[in-house]
């Protein structure tokens, strides 16, 4: 097998002692003291950790959102932390799907549109109506943000992040703002994306109970990665209980 | 309690502070306001008072007329006249005067004083010197104008001709009379002080001089408070009439008065129509603004509510947040207007020659400007400040409620598939605030029409001088005779120095009559196919004078309510003062003046006269000027010569001293608007929308495609504001046009390309310049803590 950078074709993101320091007025914060992980191809992780534990700024660095105050980031096999600005929009563009607590659809799109404005730059995207039915969200793809539910409006956001068939899903409490019953249907829908298309997807939560379905559990706390566990068997969405 | 009171106006002046720009923005546009309402109604106020009080003190006259010599003990029949309280009578002559390093000659009127008592009308106000002795002879009191204009002081000396006489006079004092707060020289159409002065002299000695004992040909009067100035002019014309009366007129149409006159009510028009455009632009941008702010507000409302504010509490939070926008546009605009007032007055008094002239202004006018201030701002804030009293806690507490969005029509006629996402992202904004973006086109068109109605006036002014010098009176020179003479004086100008053609004008004063409509007028006669002094038709094209028959100037038909075939009664104010009934054969096009022509020979042939002229047109080789300007200064017989260049460059010079000051202020004024309009808009655009813009950056967009989706919508606005902004500039340069078309010049509405070329373009950079601003800001979205939500 090609090596390369030390990376491995199976090695999604590799991290190596990556830190990152706020500073806000007089204070640093150090949001991440040397996170050095690798996270493989296809995998559905699960990040586990208190508020400020560092999973977030985590996330952002390596979805190209923020750069790390030191320490690098491989994607495959490209270091991310030399790229512009520019590199990083058309990273993001091209390999990246994000899902936030709030769904931040453009509410002067339809559904279907968000979806297509996404498609419209992508490389190799599936059709934004493949996408919408890939979220069962097919009858609904004519509606506005306004005239959607919550969990709609998520799914929306999900068939928008996978329409481009992005490597990597990153989504940050996508459940968060969701009751359990239509939060078990939003997860469903990332486990379907996982299984069926193979994207990498990282999921931040506060919910323990979403590890289970996880390949990879990662917990932080404090800003280092303090445990990674392997789970076998995960279980169906459904089976989670919340 | 004082405490949290304390604690809410912190938050007041923090919110201000963060919004700082937009509320400049706003400070600058309605100090704009405040400002042009201030120097507008300061200087009215200004002048109105300077006006009263020189004429109340001076005695100026309420009635005039001239004649051609009538004995003094005729004053008495005036003074039986009911209504009139005091009468003076004159003698006033036209002069050549000639100055010492000036080739071409100055003209004159030299006006009694009577000896040895203070004139009981129009009085004068001695600037400098003494008044004049009984009988004094070789001493003349001069203009202010005239002597400042040519830096005379007391003791220099003047020559005149006076009736074919030359003496040389010395001026002994330095005065300001109310008949001349604005001179013009007879025919004249700007003032000239070099080339013109008004002199006074001892009664008897000018008199003597031009054989008028116990004679005048000036006539005043003053009439009491209940007097009919209609009554009293017809009875002293019927008084007047055998000694060749001319018709009597009101003060109002005293040459000096009605400049003046309208000098006012173009300021009055100016003092309310700048001021609402900017307040009401101002009213607008505060709307905007304070809509946004109560919508980004939401959750504290509803916390300030739900730890027990009142909802008058929270209003009166927001209303200060204005108030304070109130104040600050006050003060720039107070300051402003009193700097721009006081040049104003400068200006002024270059042309209005008052004893005194200060700015002032009164404290009501102050009030007024801060009051209409206010009420714009809190009409503009009423609405969004009412939503932030009315919402319930809980709600309020809540985040907003997604934006309704639907379907444009655009896509409902079925066009949707021509429209990438983004430009359906534009447009759908567009359809869902159409009152805003309404608004927003009206304002920034409104600033672009101000840019026209600034710069037209150049286009048209140079238009009508083009008119007027280039086409009309080609001549290089013009000049009138004392008394009208005979033809064969054509041949002797001939045969002066330089002149290469030459040809006669007779004019004649008439009253010009049609149903009960008339208009005091002069009758110029020329030749059929003339070559300098031309006519033009109603197209500005050269044309020929009527055989038979009047050409009667469009604005005196449009006076007399005829048309061209109607036959008018024409009194012929001279010697016998024949009646005549006239065809109106031709309506002819004329920018400055109210004149009446007709073929010269058959102007002779209707007053029995061999034919005789009263003026000639010259065109004259310019290496010839020196020793023409000599000749005709020798030449007693020769009252008044107009060279056209010079009345030309005159014209020239006060407008780019005066007018391109305005020009220059509406530039700055205009630019300030759609600045404000434009940077308001995008950086409201920007709070609305920063989140779904962040979130469309972490989609992968580039921040040139984020930029078209702000700016995208605001160019569209600038697109649609620019035919908007080119129409009502039409319409503003229109209604100006309408209003300045008085008696003595109207203006053609003319609107050079590059006028409208550059209005677009001083929108479009100022425009720019503030896409520039929100742009940095763009640069500086933080895309971890938008797509949060954190505002």
């Amino acid at each position: 097998m090609a090596r390369n950078n030390g990376l491995d074709d199976n090695i999604t993101f590799r991290t190596d002692r990556l830190t990152k320091d706020y500073v806000t007025g007089e204070t640093i914060v150090q949001a991440l003291r040397g996170v050095t992980l690798e996270i493989p191809r296809g995998d559905m992780v699960v990040l586990l950790g208190p508020s400020g534990s560092g999973k977030s700024t985590f996330l952002n660095i390596i979805g190209g959102l923020d750069s790390p105050s030191s320490g690098e980031v491989y994607f495959k096999k490209d270091r991310l932390s030399d790229y512009s600005e520019q590199q990083l929009t058309l990273f993001r563009r091209h390999n990246v799907g994000f899902i936030f607590q709030s769904y931040n659809l453009v509410p002067s799109l339809t559904a279907l549109e968000n979806v297509a404005l996404v498609t419209d730059i992508a490389l190799d995207p599936i059709s934004p109506m493949a996408a919408m039915e890939a979220v069962n969200l097919g009858n609904r793809a004519r509606h506005f943000p306004s005239q959607l539910s919550g969990g709609e409006q998520q799914r929306v956001a999900i068939a928008r992040a996978i329409a481009k068939r992005p490597e990597v899903l990153l989504c940050d409490e996508p459940t968060g703002a969701l009751d359990s019953e239509t939060g078990i249907v939003v997860l469903k829908a990332l486990q379907r994306v996982n299984k069926e298309f193979g994207t990498t997807t990282i999921i931040i939560t506060h919910n323990a109970a979403i590890a289970d379905m996880a390949d990879r559990v990662i917990f932080f706390g404090d800003g280092q990665v303090i445990n990674v566990k392997l789970n076998e068997n995960p279980c169906p969405p459904e089976e989670i209980s919340w | 309690m004082l405490m949290i009171i304390e604690a809410l106006n912190r938050k007041l002046l923090r919110d201000l502070w963060n919004i700082k720009g937009q509320m400049l923005a706003i400070v600058m546009v309605m100090a704009c306001g405040i400002t042009t309402f201030i120097m507008s109604f300061g200087v009215l106020d200004s002048l109105k008072l300077s006006r009263a009080v020189y004429y109340d003190r001076y005695q100026f006259a309420d009635v005039f007329a001239q004649l051609k010599r009538a004995p003094v003990a005729i004053r008495q029949q005036v003074l039986d006249i009911p209504g009139v309280s005091a009468v003076e009578t004159r003698v006033v002559f036209g002069v050549t005067v000639q100055v010492d390093g000036m080739t071409e000659p100055a003209s004159g009127k030299l006006i009694s004083l009577p000896d040895g008592r203070k004139p009981l009308l129009n009085n004068l106000y001695l600037r400098s010197g003494r008044m004049l002795l009984p009988d004094e002879a070789g001493a003349i009191l001069s203009s202010e104008a005239f002597a400042n204009a040519h830096g005379f002081t007391l003791g220099d000396r003047v020559s005149m001709v006076i009736n074919g006489h030359k003496r040389s006079l010395e001026i002994v004092g330095i005065v300001l009379s109310p008949e001349y707060v604005y001179s013009l020289a007879p025919g004249g159409m700007f003032p000239d002080d070099k080339r013109f002065g008004v002199f006074w002299m001892s009664q008897r000695v000018l008199e003597a001089a031009v054989d008028m004992d116990g004679a005048f040909n000036d006539i005043a009067v003053r009439m009491d408070r209940g007097g009919n100035v209609e009554n009293i002019k017809e009875e002293l014309d019927i008084v007047l009439k055998p000694y060749g009366g001319l018709i009597a007129y009101a003060r109002k149409n005293q040459m000096s008065h009605w400049f003046v006159q309208n000098e006012l009510n173009q300021l009055r028009v100016m003092g309310f129509f700048a001021p609402a455009i900017f307040l009401g632009v101002a009213a607008f941008l505060i709307n905007v603004v304070m809509t946004r702010q109560v919508a980004t507000q939401r959750v504290q409302i509803g916390m300030l509510k739900a730890v027990g504010y009142s909802n008058l509490e929270i209003a009166l939070h927001y209303l200060k947040m204005v108030l304070v926008v109130v104040v600050m546009g006050s003060i720039f605009g107070i300051v402003g207007g009193i700097w721009l007032g006081a040049g104003m007055i400068n200006i002024y008094t270059e042309f209005f020659h008052f004893p005194i002239l200060q700015f002032s202004f009164s404290v009501e006018v102050m009030i007024f400007a801060v009051f209409f201030c206010s009420i714009a701002a809190v009409t503009g804030t009423l609405v969004a400040i009412g939503q932030a009293a009315k919402l319930p806690p809980a709600e309020a507490m809540r985040p907003a409620n997604p934006i309704q969005f639907r379907r444009t029509l655009l896509e409902r006629m079925g066009l949707e598939k021509y429209f990438s996402h983004l430009t359906r992202i534009v447009i759908r904004h567009l359809e869902r605030r159409p009152v805003r973006a309404l608004f927003s086109t009206l304002a920034i068109g409104l600033s672009m029409s101000i840019l026209i109605f600034a710069f037209f006036m150049e286009d048209s002014i140079n238009y009508m001088l083009e008119v007027q010098f280039d086409m009309a009176q080609r001549q290089d020179i013009s000049i009138g005779f004392v008394e009208p003479r005979a033809i064969s004086t054509l041949e002797e100008i001939r045969l002066m120095p330089g002149v290469m053609s030459v040809e006669p004008l007779r004019s004649v004063a008439v009253f010009l009559k049609s149903g009960h409509y008339s208009k005091r007028s002069t009758i110029m006669g020329i030749r059929p196919k003339p070559d300098l002094n031309r006519i033009l038709d109603q197209n500005l094209v050269a044309a020929e004078v009527p055989a038979r028959g009047l050409a009667l100037s469009s604005k005196l038909a449009e006076i007399l309510h005829v048309k061209k075939g109607d036959v008018i009664t024409v009194e012929i104010l001279e010697d016998r003062r024949p009646v005549l009934r006239i065809r109106v054969a031709e309506i002819v096009e004329e920018f400055i003046g109210l004149s009446a022509f007709m073929d010269m020979d058959q102007l002779n042939r209707a007053l029995n006269e061999s034919t005789v002229i009263t003026g000639a047109s010259l065109m004259v080789d310019p290496l010839w000027n020196g020793p023409l300007y000599q000749k005709i200064k020798e030449i007693p017989a020769i009252a008044s010569m107009t060279i056209m260049q010079k009345a030309r460059e005159i014209f020239k010079d006060m407008m780019s001293e005066n007018i391109l000051k305005l020009v220059a202020m509406n530039i700055i004024f205009a630019s300030l608007i759609s600045f404000g309009v434009i940077y308001n808009t995008a950086r409201i655009a920007l709070s609305e929308r920063g989140r779904e813009l962040a979130s469309l950056r972490v989609l992968g967009l580039t921040k040139g495609e984020v930029a078209y989706l702000l700016f995208g919508e605001m160019a569209v606005i600038i697109l649609m504001a620019i035919p908007i902004g080119l129409f009502t500039g039409y319409l503003m340069a229109y209604g100006l046009a309408q209003h300045m078309d008085t008696e003595l010049f109207r203006i053609p509405v003319v609107i050079e390309k590059s006028t409208y070329g550059l209005s677009v373009i001083i929108v479009v950079v100022s425009a720019a310049l503030s896409f520039y601003l929100v742009w940095r800001q763009v640069e500086n979205i933080d895309l971890v803590t938008a797509q949060k939500g954190i505002e």
